[in-house]
């Protein structure tokens, strides 16, 4: 009894003075081993692609027929799908959040729809409505990516709309003579940028990866054509998701950093990519930071 | 009230100090519903030209909607406003000319001071010289020249509203609206900005509406005090009378401290109360008989010692050159007498005081409560 109370004694007492230190070590091992882990289940895959790919296959890419003219296809729809998107929603967001706060959370279920609805049905609704002009035309798709995006830039916007006084400042502005389309212009929107520039971010995103609807609407964006290239030549086909990888994330980096360093001169939110918020955009009364 | 503020030599640029710059505004039968809420129940309102009046409340008075209605953000169910003679009614906020100073966070945050002031003139196509000359004065004017070329957020609170005042006041409007403007600023920044706006105010000329909920507020800058109550008007009046002969119990008791004291009245123009008889003012229900309470100011009571008195001191409270005494009178009544600090220092809690109405001084009766 004696030595098994001298034991338990030892051991609670003896690891008492190195606990610790001890935490202190363990700490930063498990947020290395995560980092660790995290970084291997992305990288692996980058370096077993590459690997396959060789850096040959990247000077040969850019050689192939319609490499070029399913990139720029793509590029032009993420372009018409941003642009689109933001006239659509900017407005709507403003006029929602000044005018309709009460529909605010009737706006998030049927904005979070499209993620929901499988893709063909989507397309059979846009083709049902779509002009008859656009029929056939790739510019289709870039009305069906609207939909899609809507989900991603509304909750952008809306996060934005949340992290200023919006009323106040519409108000402000219309008192000082400035008519509704000079408010959006001057007054919203510069105040809106992070959380536009993070709404377009992601519908670019969006838009470059997209393969489902592009090819069940037979149109050769650059992610169907890679797929479709798989079976000429795998090593290149690799090359181009790859390379198509990059440049998107290189684009994407030059939004941010853009963005953000704009955003920061005017004491906004700084941009990233995928928190869609800007919860310390609000100003504040108090004395300067 | 003093008047000391960084306003500069600006007149060259902004007019003559009180040039008639200040329209006549006109509220009459304001009504305003949101859904069962009565928020304004035929409000009626004179501005003169360069006045400046504050809407004096409890929140949910409806003072913010009037003031709304004015700016052209609201609608009024019935009635109208009329500026300089005119019915605005048809007018949108942008059209009004009316220069509006918001509670807090109403500065563009992506622009500088400077071009926060300038917003209204450049919306008013002055060119980019006369703008900025005009903007820097209107900044200099309120004291804040060095912070020009600062955004929002490098400003403290009382400087933002300052900038939100120059902004305001830059387009020279016909009627200057001010939406407690001071309520998120600290006391001590309260104070000064409070004085700075009613000298500029006074020198510009502008006609002036000002809502607020803080008495102190309405009574040191206001010309006249409107107190609102459930979406009308229950008096309005020069600071110094509303204090001083409020007509309604409401008034009274919102406006400065009140002790209400048990006293009889039978009709007519006297009341009795603590064993004196003094006269009545004010409104007088019909109905107001027999046992009535009647309102006087701390400063209305006299308080002496006295061995055998009606009261004991429970408590005092030194202000400087007053000092503000709490007894309790037979029967539990706690009542507040000022006296002059010099003549209190006998007073101390537990001694035996003897409080009365002095004669001839006109009280309030309302009903017993």
């Amino acid at each position: 009894m004696a030595a098994v109370a001298s034991a338990e004694h030892a051991g609670t007492s003896l690891p008492a003075p190195t606990r610790r230190p001890g935490r202190l070590r363990t700490f930063p091992f498990w947020r290395w081993a995560v980092l660790l882990i995290a970084a291997a289940y992305f990288l692996i895959p980058l370096y077993a692609a590459l690997k396959f790919a060789g850096f040959k296959a990247f000077t040969q890419v850019t050689g192939y027929q319609d490499f070029s003219s399913s990139f720029t296809l793509s590029l032009k729809l993420a372009v018409v799908a941003t642009v689109l998107t933001l006239v659509l929603m900017v407005p709507t967001s403003v006029y929602v959040h000044l005018r309709l706060p009460r529909i605010r959370r009737l706006m998030e279920a049927v904005t979070i729809l499209p993620i929901v609805i499988p893709p063909i049905v989507l397309i059979i609704g846009v083709l049902k409505v779509a002009p008859g002009r656009l029929l056939g035309t790739p510019y289709l798709l870039g009305l069906e990516y609207v939909v899609l995006a809507m989900p991603f830039a509304y909750r952008s916007l809306d996060a934005g709309l949340r992290s200023f006084d919006v009323k106040t400042l519409v108000e402000a502005s219309n008192s000082l003579g400035a008519g509704w389309p000079t408010t959006l212009w001057r007054v919203v929107i510069p105040n809106l940028r992070t959380a536009i520039l993070s709404a377009s971010v992601l519908t670019i995103a969006l838009v470059l990866g997209e393969y489902t609807m592009a090819s069940l609407d037979n149109f050769q964006t650059f992610p169907v054509w890679i797929v479709n290239f798989e079976q000429n030549s795998g090593p290149v086909s690799v090359a181009a998701s790859l390379l198509a990888l990059f440049v998107t994330w290189i684009l994407l980096m030059l939004i941010v950093t853009v963005g953000s360093r704009s955003a920061r001169k005017r004491g906004g939110g700084q941009i990233t990519l995928f928190s869609v918020g800007t919860a310390d955009g609000r100003p504040t009364m108090g004395e300067p930071e | 009230m003093t008047t000391n503020t960084a306003a500069g030599a600006t007149a060259g640029v902004l007019g003559q100090p009180g040039d008639g710059a200040g329209a006549p505004v006109a509220l009459q039968g304001l009504s305003r519903s949101f859904g069962a809420v009565r928020a304004l129940d035929g409000l009626t309102l004179d501005i003169a030209p360069g006045e400046l009046v504050a809407l004096l409340g409890p929140s949910g008075c409806g003072k913010t909607t009037a003031l709304r209605i004015v700016a052209g953000f609201e609608s009024a169910d019935a009635g109208s406003v009329t500026v300089d003679g005119r019915d605005v009614s048809p007018v949108p906020a942008a059209k009004r000319d009316m220069g509006m100073v918001f509670q807090s966070y109403s500065l563009f945050p992506n622009m500088t001071a400077i071009d926060n002031v300038g917003f209204g003139l450049r919306m008013r196509k002055l060119g980019g010289a006369d703008r900025s000359k005009r903007a820097a004065a209107l900044l200099d004017m309120v004291g804040l020249s060095p912070q020009a070329r600062q955004y929002p957020h490098q400003l403290s609170g009382g400087q933002q509203q300052r900038v939100a005042l120059a902004r305001a006041l830059a387009i020279e409007p016909r009627v200057l609206l001010l939406d407690e403007p001071l309520s998120a600023l600290d006391a001590k920044v309260r104070v000064q900005l409070r004085e700075q706006i009613r000298t500029l105010q006074q020198r510009l000329g502008t006609t002036t509406l000002f809502v607020t909920h803080d008495q102190e507020e309405a009574l040191s800058m206001a010309d006249r005090v409107g107190v609102m109550k459930d979406g009308r008007l229950e008096q309005i009046a020069a600071p110094h009378e509303l204090y001083s002969r409020p007509a309604t119990a409401f008034v009274a008791e919102f406006v400065g401290t009140m002790n209400r004291i048990p006293g009889t009245y039978q009709g007519g123009d006297d009341v009795t109360v603590l064993g004196a008889v003094v006269p009545v003012h004010g409104e007088r229900p019909a109905d107001l008989a027999g046992d009535v309470d009647v309102l006087v100011r701390p400063e209305g009571l006299t308080i002496e010692p006295a061995a055998s008195g009606n009261g004991i001191v429970t408590d005092r409270t030194f202000f400087g050159s007053l000092t503000r005494v709490s007894v309790l009178l037979s029967g539990e009544l706690a009542v507040k007498v000022d006296k002059a600090s010099t003549a209190a220092t006998e007073l101390v809690p537990g001694s035996s005081v003897q409080i009365s109405m002095p004669a001839g001084v006109p009280v309030l009766v309302t009903a017993r409560r």
